[in-house]
This record gives structure tokens, C-alpha cells and sequence, in this order.
């Protein structure tokens, strides 16, 4: 049963990580991970602080080459691509960086701006409605002219966002989008998030800590462990809490509830 | 802060049975309070082979703070090292909770990191290996900035014009007031030491060409270079440094905009544009400066000066002024634009990138000139 639901996976995966090993110098990150993102998607990657979350999307969004293995987008491999083929298919991103990442010496609708007047022909004025329009799916219309400065850590998250979204792209990739936003708020962006899917077609890659927004919204995932270095578990998140018996799943998809007593006996 | 009296912490040992220890603590054991050694403890888990099991009577114990509970953490690190169970009943409520709490997440096996001592030797390979290494990236930073502006000359750079405007701005017109002050004094000193010679043969008004080729050939480039290294190097690697840390330059990259197109290349192209045009700026007002002297000090009248200076002064002089500055020019924006690029992901990563850039450009232009004097001189120029 598990090979027809692999050889589905990479059936129709948009994006695949093949023994993807990740360090900084000689300090491996993570080693030998392998999974497949299929097309719509809303695949999250989850695991402690500091296990690599952020590395991996590093990997992903062609920002850091892997120590060893292959990232395939469509079955093309991107680390083996010419730079030109690279740039094209880093256009089918949108990213939402940990820490926003907007540009400071630009205003929130510059920002937005950006990419749409770096790679479409919309005039000045159509740019300007799309940018309002992508400002209002965030909850920012009227934002337009401040500064990364003036605005607070959840509005930043928030104008990254849109900016991610600015050019409509296949693949979205979010850093921890809902840190810093109130529940109400992250609840909105969930819904965006799904709305984003099922519109527009996009594949989701989030990381995220929520484990409210985790079981709503997320069909797929990998869980990384800090310990072992590599994957412990992945796929659907739901399936994960009621079938995986690894006692640090349980303990990590309980909010420590499950497994803590498990995890204590292996450590001893 | 009141200083309050603290009591002594005490710590006394007692084997209520062969295999049990009793620890007992009294006074206030809080940050600040001389707490007894770790290794009185260590001793008497020694001296007591059989021993199983340690206990805490705390019935004197006054007050505690974290300075306890750092104690305790270094007992318990003692007691599993030599396999004894640590009992933490006698203990206060609090504390045996604090306890639990810091044992609760176990520590990252190789996240701590070993600091080693390495032989003389070994640092001084480690250092020639990072010089090495830096003398690399510098020259691949410089392969970089050469193929964007084959790119702008070709116009294929993308940037954005206003970008330039207002680097220009900040580099430009905004250093006046400093280079004024600096190269007018620069033109003063220069005045005053060559009266002083000069002076003595009556020949007070070659301190007009004295200032005159001073200032136009060397000093008002080497001024404008060494304040706009301090003042615009030291900025851009700032800017691209704190841009580096907000993961600002890695949005650039993933946008598919080339962040040494967007954000290095408007300032290099301000900085080189910048530096010649001060540098003529500081000239001028460097031979004013030595106007000044000469018709208020030295008695030398205001066309004779004027007359003297035109004289001795030729276009090439200037030329040669300028040429040095554009090679300031170039020279403080690849430093800084470096440093800048090359900031690793924290606060103080910038500050050293910023210090960095100075030194860098400071440590470059004093080379640079000196190597162009020579090279003019050979020319006869
Ligand atoms: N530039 C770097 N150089 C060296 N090590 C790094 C660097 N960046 C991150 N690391 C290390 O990589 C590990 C993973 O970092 P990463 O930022 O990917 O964690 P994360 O899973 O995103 O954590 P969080 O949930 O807190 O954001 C950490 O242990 C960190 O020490
Ligand atoms: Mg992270």
C-alpha cells in the first residue's frame, strides 16, 4: 500500500527532494532527506526550533546549493540547471522570509511593486490596482505609502506576504507567516492560504509552528528531528497524529501531551 | 541598589547512613554571595565509595535565587558522573521545580561549541589559509562589479534611476560642509609650512604655488578620499550589511533581481561620480584657504597671489588630481559595497563589516597614492 501511495507522490510531485543532506561548512544540518510535494499541495514542514525549517527553504527557493543530494522541480533538476534555466523557474516563487525580508529603503506598495514591474508590462496605474488589491487580501489596503519601519512586526509579516503573492506564482513558499499575528488574524491567513490553493492552483510550502493551522490547512508534511538529523515522519499531518507511533510526533502534534512519557524512557 | 547584609552561605556534610549523604545549607545563597566550592562536594562524594544517594536538609537555608540553583545543576552534573542518585525532597518546592524544569529538554549533543586552545603554529596557518580565502572572495567581488557594469554599458543592468539620485544625494552634496572644513584647514596648514621656509629667502609668494600644486595634485583628492571612506564607505556597508541580516538581499536573489545590479551598482556609479567632483571642490577651497594666509599673514598682495597661483597651476595638475580621485572613487565603493555583501547575519556582523570597509578603503587609497605618485613621476608628468 505505501509503495502505490510513493509511486503516486511522484507521479504528479512539483517538487521533489531527493537525499537531500544540508550543512554550513562541515556542520550538517539535516542529512538524507527525501519527499515529494504533489501539485496543490499545502505541504508544511514542521520540527523543533532550531532543527533546520528555515535551511531547508533556503534549499528549496535556490538560495543555498545542498551539500549532497537534489531538489527537482517538475522533474527538473534545479541545482544542474544553467543559471538562466535557474532565474526562470525561481520567477514561479513567491517567498515569505522568517523575518519579512521587506525591502526598507522602498514603501509597503513599492515593495509589492517590485516584481511586477521588473517582469509584466502592466502600466503604472494597473500596477498600482493589483498592489491594492494584494494589500487588501492581507488586511493592509491603506498602507500603501509607509515604510518597512512604520509598521509593526505582524503588518511586516503581513506586506511580505503580499509581496509573495505579488506575481500570482505556482509555488509559495512561507516562513513562518502566521508568528507574530494574532489568532484571529492567523486564522484570516489561513484561509487565504486555501483560498490561494484552490483559486489560483498554487502548491504551499509552509513552515509553521501552529498546530491549529497545521491540521487545518496542511495535507502533507515532513517532520524533521533535530536529534537524528533527518526525517522522522511525514505525509498528511492528520494521518500523522492518529497513526505515527513515534513518541516525538506525538509529543510535538499534542503540544507534549502525548508521547512526553515515552520520549522520558528513551532518553533514560 | 540597597546594599542588604546577606548571612555567609554555609554548607556542612553528614552521613546519616553508609550510603546516604546529607548536605545541609544554611544563609542566603543568592547571586553576589560567596558560595562554597563545587569541589567540597566533589570531595565528599569521594571519600564516601559506598555512597548511593544525596540529600538536602534546608531548613536553615534563608533565601535563593538562580546563584542556587547553578550550584545544584553543577552537584547534579557531579552526582550522574559518578552514578549517585540525587534526592530532591529537602529541597524547597520552587527550586526542585526549577530543577526539573532545566532538566526537562536534554542538551543538543554537539550544539555546544568546543572551545579549543590551538597552538601558535595552527593560528597562523588558519590565518594565511583566511587570508587566503579573503584575498579570493575580494577578487571575485571585483570579477562581479566589472561583468554589472560591462552590463550597464551594454544596457542590460536593471536598476532603478532614482536609486542613484538619491545615493548621490546622500554622497554628494551632503559631505560639502565636512570637505569644506577639512580641506580648508588642509589648505591653511599647507600655507603655514611652507611660509615658514620660504619666508626666510623672501620668497613668501611661492606659498601660492606651494598650495596651489599641493592641493590640486595629492591633497585634495587623498582628503576627499579618506573623509568619503569614513563617511560613504562606512555607510554602504552598513546599509548592505543590516539589508544582509533582514534577509532583504536574499528577497532580491529570489525575485530573480541581482541584488549587485540593484543596490551596489547605484552606488558605485554615485560614489565614482562623487569623489572627482569633491575632490575639484576641495581644491578650490584648499587654495582659498591659502589665499587667506597669504593676503592677511603674509603680506602677499591679492593679485600677485591670484597671478602666482595661475602660473604655477596647469590643467594637468588638476588631471592628475582627478585621475587619483576616480581611482578613490572606485577603490572606497568596492570596499564598502564589499564588506557590505560579505556581513554575516548578525548586529555586531555589521559593525565589523563597517569597520572593515573603512580600514579596507583607508589601507587601499594610501596605496593607491602612493603608487600613482610614483607612476606620474616616471611618466614626467
Ligand atoms: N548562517 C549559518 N551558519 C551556521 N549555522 C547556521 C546558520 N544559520 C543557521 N544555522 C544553524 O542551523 C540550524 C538550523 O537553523 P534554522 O534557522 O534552519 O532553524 P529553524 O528550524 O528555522 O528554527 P526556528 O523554528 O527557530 O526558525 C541551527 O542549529 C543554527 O545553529
Ligand atoms: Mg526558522
Amino acid at each position: 500500500m505505501t509503495a502505490t501511495i510513493e509511486e503516486e507522490q511522484e507521479r504528479d510531485a512539483h517538487i521533489t527532494a531527493r537525499d537531500l543532506t544540508m550543512a554550513y561548512g562541515d556542520f550538517v544540518i539535516q542529512r538524507d532527506l527525501n519527499f515529494s510535494v504533489r501539485r496543490g499541495d499545502i505541504f508544511i514542514i514542521m520540527g523543533g526550533s532550531g532543527c533546520g525549517k528555515s535551511t531547508l527553504l533556503r534549499h528549496l527557493i535556490g538560495l543555498k546549493a545542498p551539500a549532497r543530494g537534489e531538489v527537482f522541480f517538475n522533474e527538473v533538476n534545479f541545482w544542474k540547471s544553467e543559471t538562466e534555466e535557474q532565474e526562470r523557474m525561481k520567477r514561479n516563487f513567491g517567498v515569505l522570509f522568517q523575518s519579512g525580508a521587506l525591502f526598507s529603503s522602498l514603501t509597503i506598495a513599492e515593495n509589492v511593486a517590485l516584481p511586477l514591474g521588473e517582469y509584466t508590462d502592466l502600466s503604472p496605474a494597473q500596477i498600482l490596482e493589483v498592489v491594492s488589491y494584494k494589500l487588501s487580501l492581507v488586511g493592509l489596503a491603506g498602507f500603501e505609502e509607509f515604510y518597512p519601519s512604520e509598521i509593526s512586526g505582524g503588518m511586516q509579516k503581513r506586506a511580505g506576504l503580499a509581496r509573495a503573492m505579488a506575481m500570482d506564482p505556482e509555488i509559495l513558499f512561507f516562513d513562518e507567516p502566521s508568528a507574530g499575528l494574532d489568532p484571529v488574524s492567523a486564522r484570516l491567513l489561513d484561509d487565504l492560504i486555501l483560498e490561494l490553493r484552490d483559486s489560483l492552483g498554487a502548491t504551499v510550502v509552509v513552515v509553521t509552528h501552529e498546530l491549529a493551522s497545521i491540521f487545518a490547512i496542511g495535507n502533507n508534511s515532513v517532520f524533521l528531528d533535530p536529534e537524528t538529523k533527518t526525517m522522522i515522519a511525514g505525509g498528511d499531518p492528520k494521518r500523522l497524529l492518529a497513526e505515527s507511533r513515534d513518541p516525538k510526533v506525538q509529543n510535538f502534534l499534542t503540544r507534549g501531551e502525548k508521547g512526553e512519557s515515552d520520549i522520558k524512557e528513551n532518553n533514560e | 541598589m540597597l546594599k542588604k547584609t546577606v548571612t555567609p552561605c554555609k554548607i556542612a556534610f553528614s552521613t546519616p547512613a553508609a550510603d546516604k549523604l546529607l548536605i545541609n545549607v544554611a544563609g542566603d545563597w543568592v547571586i553576589g554571595n560567596d558560595f562554597p566550592p563545587i569541589g567540597d562536594v566533589q570531595k565528599n562524594l569521594e571519600q564516601h565509595s559506598s555512597l548511593r544517594q544525596i540529600s538536602f536538609n534546608t531548613e536553615e537555608l534563608l533565601a535563593w535565587d538562580s546563584g542556587f540553583l547553578t550550584f545544584l545543576i553543577k552537584v547534579r552534573d557531579i552526582c550522574t558522573q559518578y552514578e549517585i542518585e540525587m534526592n530532591k525532597e529537602g529541597l524547597p518546592e520552587g527550586v526542585q521545580r526549577l530543577l526539573t524544569l532545566s532538566s526537562a529538554v536534554p542538551e543538543r549533543k554537539g550544539a555546544r561549541r568546543e572551545t579549543v586552545r590551538e597552538p601558535v603554529l595552527a593560528r597562523i596557518g588558519v590565518k594565511a589559509l583566511d587570508f587566503v580565502r579573503a584575498s579570493g572572495e575580494m577578487l571575485g567581488f571585483i570579477g562581479e562589479a566589472f561583468l554589472v557594469f560591462v552590463r550597464l554599458l551594454s544596457g542590460k543592468a536593471r536598476f532603478r534611476r532614482s536609486d542613484i539620485a538619491l545615493i548621490i544625494q546622500e554622497c554628494g552634496p551632503q559631505a560639502l560642509p565636512i570637505v569644506t572644513l577639512i580641506s580648508f584647514l588642509v589648505g591653511l596648514i599647507l600655507a603655514y609650512m611652507g611660509a615658514v621656509q620660504l619666508q626666510m629667502f623672501g620668497a613668501q609668494v611661492y606659498v601660492a604655488s606651494l598650495v596651489g600644486l599641493g592641493m590640486a595634485r595629492v591633497m585634495g583628492a587623498l582628503m576627499t578620499g579618506i573623509i568619503m571612506a569614513g563617511r560613504t564607505g562606512a555607510s554602504f556597508a552598513a546599509q548592505l550589511g543590516t539589508m544582509q541580516v533582514n534577509e532583504e538581499i536574499d528577497a532580491y536573489r529570489t525575485l530573480g533581481i541581482s541584488p549587485m545590479e540593484f543596490l551596489v551598482l547605484p552606488r558605485m556609479l554615485a560614489l565614482i561620480l562623487m569623489v572627482p567632483l569633491l575632490t575639484l571642490y576641495a581644491d578650490l577651497v584648499g587654495i582659498l584657504a591659502g589665499l587667506f594666509v597669504g593676503v592677511t599673514m603674509l603680506d602677499i598682495g591679492f593679485m600677485e597671489y591670484y597671478h602666482q597661483t595661475v602660473v604655477s597651476l596647469t590643467l594637468t595638475q588638476f588631471a592628475v588630481g582627478l585621475i587619483q580621485a576616480t581611482v578613490f572613487g572606485v577603490l572606497i565603493a568596492i570596499a564598502g559595497c564589499m564588506r557590505g555583501m560579505q556581513c554575516g547575519r548578525s548586529a555586531s556582523a555589521v559593525g565589523e563589516a563597517t569597520t572593515s570597509a573603512v580600514v579596507t578603503s583607508i589601507v587601499f587609497i594610501v596605496v593607491a597614492a602612493g603608487v600613482l605618485t610614483i607612476v606620474f613621476n616616471q611618466l614626467g608628468i
